[in-house]
This record gives C-alpha cells, sequence and structure tokens, in this order.
C-alpha cells in the first residue's frame, strides 16, 4: 500500500515536471520564431490573461457563492493604472495631444510589476468600498451593484472632466508590450498560483463554508461580512491585475474595451470550464479564446458554387458562439471540469474509463 | 465539594414577534453548568425560534438573552460561537458538498491564530497542523474517522446527524444546542443517542440545551425540563412533575403520546 503510494507520488512528479518542460518548450519555441507565430501567440497571451480573470472571478462566484458581474469594471480600473503609469514619460505629450496631460500624473511612471499591482490594488480597494453596503444583502444585490459600478467605471473613465487623466475617448496608446510571452507566463502562473494556494487554504474552506450554507458558516464562528468581502477584494485585486496585463497586451485601450461584453466573455469561460473548478477556468479560458478565432471564418463573405451565402457576415460568427454557448450549459452545464481540478489520476482514470467503453461497444 | 448552580444560559422575559405573529410570548428559564435540560412542546410553539434568539439569528423584541452573566442583544452568530454556544439545526445544515473532514475542520479555525496572507502563503503551518490534528481526534472520538473522506451529503441520516453534533462540537462550545436531535431514529437509534448525549457532556464538560419530541429520551436524561405552548411557558420541573402535570397531559401528551 505504501509503496504503491510513494510509486504514485514520484510518477505525478515525474509527469509534472513533463508538463512544466512541454509548456517552456511550447513557449521557447514560440518566443524563438515569433515572427513566424504572432497569431499564436497572440491567442495563447490572451488567454492566459482570460485565464486570470477567470480564476478570479470563480474564487467569488465558484467557491464563495457570490454572484459578481463587475470583472470589466475591475479590469479597466487595472488597465488604466497601468497604463498610465507605464506609458514613456517622452511618449505621453503626443498620447495626451487633444486636452493635455494631468500635472499629477505628468511625471508618475512606475516598473511594469509595481505598476500590475497598483493596478490591482485600486480595483481591491474599490471593491471594498462597494462590498460595504452590498455584501450586507442578499447576493442579487450584488450581481446589480457590480454590473452598474462596472458602467459607472466605463462612464467615469469617458467622462469629458476625466480627458487630461485617462484621454476621454481617445483613450490611451504607447502602452509597453510584454517583453516575451515568458513575462504573459511568469505573471498568469503566479497569480493563479497564489489564488490557488488561497483556495486551499483554511480561508478556501471558510469561503467554501459560505458557499455551502450561510447559516452554518456562521454557527460555526464564521463571520458572513467579513468572509464575504475578503473574498470580492482579493478576486477584484487579480481582476485589476489581468485588467493590466490586457492593456500591456493590447497596447492601446479605451472605455469600449471594458464593456460589459467583456463581463460575459469571462462568465462564460467560468460557465463553460466549470463553476468550482480552477483548472476548468484555465482550460476554458483557452478554448473560448481560440474557438472564437476558429470561428471567425462565419465572419468572412462565402460563396459556393458562385453563390454568396447571406448569413456568413461580420457579426454570424458570435451567433454560432452564442449557441454552442447554449448547448453547453443546457446538455453539459457542470462545464468541461465540473468542480473537479486536473490530476493525473484523473486524466488516467479517464483514459481507463474510455478504453473500458470502447471495449463494451466492441463486444 | 459545594453544590453552588453556576448559571450559564438565562433568557428572561424574551418576545419575538414576527409582524403581527408572536412566535414566543415572555419565556424565562435558565440552565445551569453540567445539566442536560429539556425544552419541549408540540409544533409551532416557538422551540426553535427560542434556539434562534439564543443564538443570534433572530434578535429578539424585548427581554434578555445571557451567557455566563453576558448579555448576548445584538450580538451576530459567529460572535455567540465564539463565546461558547454551539448548536445544531432542525433540518441539518451540514456543509452538503465538502468532506467530513472539512466539515469539521471548518469549525475549527474559530480557535485559529492566523491570517488570510500567512494562510496563502502557507506560514501558518503549525496552526494548520494544530487544527487537522485536532479534526482527526474528534473524528476518531466520534467514530468517523474511516468516513472522513466522504462527501457530507452522501453519509446516511443517522450518522449526518452526528456529524452535525462533532462540528458543533469542534468550535469548543461550553453550551451545547440540539434542535431535535433525534427526529427520525427509530427506538434503537434514539437509545443509542441517549446514552452519546450523557457520554458527550461528561467528556467535553458540556452544558445541553436540548429541544426534543420523543419522550423517552427526555425523561431518561434531562434533570429539567420546560414546555412550551403557543409561545408561552406553560410548565417546568423534573421529569416526573412534567409527566404529571395536567396542563402538560392536555396540552402536549395528551394527544398522541402515551405518558
Ligand atoms: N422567520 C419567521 N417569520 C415568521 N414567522 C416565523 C418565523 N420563524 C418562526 N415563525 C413562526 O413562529 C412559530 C414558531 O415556530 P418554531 O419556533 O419553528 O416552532 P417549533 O420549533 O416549536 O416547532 C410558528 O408559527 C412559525 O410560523
Ligand atoms: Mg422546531
Amino acid at each position: 500500500m505504501k509503496y504503491d503510494f510513494s510509486r504514485k507520488k514520484k510518477r505525478d512528479a515525474v509527469l509534472d515536471l513533463l508538463l512544466i518542460a512541454v509548456v517552456l518548450g511550447i513557449c521557447g519555441f514560440l518566443e524563438a520564431n515569433k515572427y513566424n507565430y504572432s497569431y499564436a501567440i497572440s491567442i495563447i497571451e490572451r488567454s492566459m490573461i482570460y485565464a486570470v480573470v477567470a480564476v478570479s472571478m470563480n474564487l467569488v462566484n465558484g467557491f464563495t457563492g457570490l454572484f459578481s458581474l463587475g470583472q470589466a469594471g475591475f479590469m479597466a480600473l487595472g488597465a488604466y493604472v497601468t497604463a498610465i503609469l507605464t506609458i514613456p514619460v517622452s511618449q505621453r505629450p503626443s498620447v495626451y495631444y487633444i486636452s493635455g496631460i494631468n500635472p499629477l500624473i505628468a511625471n508618475l511612471s512606475a516598473p511594469i510589476t509595481l505598476a500590475l499591482i497598483l493596478g490591482g490594488l485600486v480595483a481591491a480597494a474599490c471593491a471594498a468600498l462597494i462590498g460595504i453596503p452590498v455584501l450586507r444583502l442578499k447576493s442579487d444585490y450584488l450581481a446589480i451593484a457590480t454590473l452598474g459600478f462596472a458602467e459607472i467605471i466605463r462612464a467615469l473613465i469617458a467622462a469629458p472632466m476625466m480627458d487630461t487623466i485617462t484621454n476621454g475617448s481617445y483613450g490611451l496608446k504607447s502602452i509597453p508590450g510584454f517583453s516575451s510571452i515568458f513575462q504573459v507566463l511568469i505573471l498568469t502562473v503566479v497569480s493563479i498560483g497564489l489564488m490557488v494556494l488561497l483556495i486551499n487554504s483554511s480561508y478556501g474552506r471558510m469561503f467554501k463554508a459560505v458557499r455551502e450554507d450561510e447559516i452554518a458558516a456562521e454557527a460555526m464562528g464564521i463571520n458572513l461580512f467579513h468572509t464575504k468581502e475578503l473574498s470580492f477584494v482579493i478576486s477584484s485585486f487579480f481582476a485589476g491585475i489581468s485588467g493590466g496585463m490586457l492593456a500591456m497586451f493590447m497596447r492601446s485601450i479605451d472605455s469600449k474595451t471594458f464593456q460589459v461584453s467583456l463581463t460575459y466573455d469571462i462568465l462564460l469561460i467560468v460557465v463553460i470550464g466549470g463553476i468550482g473548478s480552477v483548472t476548468g477556468s484555465v482550460l476554458g479560458a483557452f478554448v473560448v479564446t481560440a474557438g472564437r478565432e476558429l470561428l471567425r471564418f462565419f465572419d468572412e463573405p462565402l460563396t459556393v458554387a458562385g453563390v454568396s451565402i447571406p448569413l456568413f457576415r461580420p457579426g454570424f460568427r458570435m451567433v454560432i458562439f452564442s449557441i454552442l454557448l447554449m448547448v453547453v450549459v443546457l446538455f453539459y452545464s457542470r462545464g468541461l471540469m465540473g468542480t473537479n481540478e486536473f490530476s493525473w489520476d484523473g486524466i488516467f482514470g479517464f483514459f481507463r474509463r474510455k478504453r473500458k467503453a470502447v471495449k463494451a461497444e466492441g463486444r | 465539594m459545594n453544590e453552588v448552580k453556576e448559571n450559564v444560559l438565562k433568557m428572561e422575559n424574551v418576545v419575538m414577534q414576527f409582524g403581527g405573529v408572536t412566535a414566543i410570548d415572555g419565556l424565562s428559564l435558565e440552565v445551569n453548568r453540567g445539566e442536560i435540560v429539556a425544552l419541549i412542546g408540540p409544533n409551532g410553539a416557538g422551540k426553535t425560534t427560542a434556539f434562534n434568539c439564543i443564538t443570534g439569528i433572530y434578535q429578539p423584541t424585548s427581554g434578555v438573552v445571557s451567557f455566563k452573566g453576558e448579555n448576548l442583544k445584538g450580538k451576530s452568530p459567529d460572535c455567540i460561537t465564539r463565546l461558547g454556544i454551539a448548536r445544531t439545526f432542525q433540518n441539518i445544515r451540514l456543509f452538503s458538498n465538502l468532506t467530513v473532514f472539512d466539515n469539521v475542520l471548518i469549525a475549527k479555525h474559530l480557535r485559529a491564530h492566523d491570517n488570510v496572507f500567512t494562510a496563502t502563503l502557507r506560514l501558518n503551518l503549525k496552526e494548520e497542523d494544530r487544527m487537522r490534528r485536532e479534526t482527526e481526534k474528534l473524528l476518531r472520538e466520534q467514530d468517523l474517522y474511516e468516513l472522513k473522506d466522504e462527501i457530507a451529503s452522501s453519509l446516511p441520516y443517522g450518522l449526518q446527524r452526528r456529524l452535525e453534533i462533532a462540528r458543533a462540537l469542534a468550535t469548543s462550545p461550553e453550551l451545547l444546542l440540539l434542535d431535535e436531535p433525534a427526529a427520525g431514529m427509530n427506538p434503537q437509534e434514539t437509545q443509542e443517542l441517549t446514552d452519546f448525549i450523557v457520554k458527550i457532556r461528561d467528556q467535553y464538560h458540556l452544558t445541553v440545551f436540548m429541544i426534543e419530541h420523543h419522550m423517552d429520551l427526555v425523561m431518561q436524561i434531562s434533570e429539567r425540563i420546560y414546555v412550551l405552548n403557543f409561545g408561552k411557558l406553560i410548565a417546568q420541573g423534573s421529569s416526573e412533575e412534567i409527566q404529571n402535570n395536567p396542563e402538560v397531559i392536555e396540552a402536549y401528551l395528551g394527544g398522541s403520546e402515551d405518558a
């Protein structure tokens, strides 16, 4: 028994190392040939950024059982803070050429990591303020309040009196990009890693207790408000980080980048991956981001035997996408992973079951 | 050996109204250290409401609830648990999708010294280790250790009740409130539960205040019994006194039970 156990551990460790090597290998290969694979790189980078915010949304919605829809707003805060702090000072006059730059921020700059963290902290601080009145109410109010908050943030960003800070509807450009795909990888792994550590800690257990039964959680000495606020604030911190990463990825942002549809995209990822599964969210981020690109085909005009098919026009891909989503939600409502997490045992078990099923059919 | 009774729980003239409904109407009672006291009465009498007033789920409309002399007015349920009152629920409320082990482990966090940073960065290993060891010990004492990896909702009903009691014990209470612990149990299970309640009272130095319908259980182990009807206290005393009280027989025992 004991021997078998440690052998399994060894096997898992070897497989873990192998997986890490493969990921690093792929990233290294792409980085070395980045001019040939810029499209693939951009899909992978966007997937990683979405994975961070999807896991953060899962932390609140999946693990704590709250229904928050403010992701786009918190991402916007993180993105703008990061952008304002990292656009090179020499380029600022040309970015803010319409209405000028507020002297307070004209020379304010920070290295990338610090800028991202500050962006996360601003998002977290706003979350704390919204949370104080709203988290004492029933969970439904949180959805409405956070949705409203995200729109208010967007309106503020585009408001004329903010022009010298956010550059209004012209948005911010010349945001320094990532130095390499490894930078995105490291930021993603560290962010998600911290959230996984949290989820598996004594505080993560309290989040789950609140999700399972609020009255019982309280009877076990868990302060509902503090616990919800903690989860909400930490989730928003990482949403802010991912917003900052998105700003660096896109190099230019404006208030339209952070519409409600962005939140819905993230929600989609969480649902498709499995509410309450971190690996599900990561997987979902890749599936949804890559799937969306593959479906781009439907946006191109299609001509079959000289007849142009009228359905195939820009926007049609979103229709297909929505239908696929509905199918998933209706027939596969637990998502790709349910509430399970990735494990090698799970993988082997999956294939063993598959093989058995095939054998059974063969008879 | 002086037998001075130390008062643990005291309710004085507690009234609880919901809109026009008066669920509890001037309830006064006392529970002393080390006692097993029962609260009985027909369905809808206000027993569970009384528990909810003690544990902070409801704030009484008027009257005072105090624990070891401390007024509980305005205190939240988690705060009251911290003071040393634990409870179970009439309709079992476990963390259904979590394991037996995690159900108890969560309750252990109440007395832990860590914060979200030390916990996330695993700088609280000593505390975490202590919580896990105590959980293991408690589960072994409660004969639930073999089931530690089972999902709570997958346990049979009787074991879910046992787990709920174990989870309450994990908060290290002085006063344990049990809301119909024998509900849905057959006579043999009820007898086991009866012995079990006495055992945990002695083992963990508890004071027990319970709501129960099974009269054999109540009569066997309760030092004192309070009888509630339509939110009002109609009788109190030892099991003999209650059994022979005509008003109680009329209100409660007369109908279905053959006491
Ligand atoms: N939250 C509430 N709102 C309105 N009425 C309530 C509430 N809780 C309990 N009651 C009422 O209080 C009365 C007593 O209920 P309860 O304490 O559950 O009775 P018991 O536990 O003795 O069977 C019932 O009439 C019930 O409808
Ligand atoms: Mg009741």
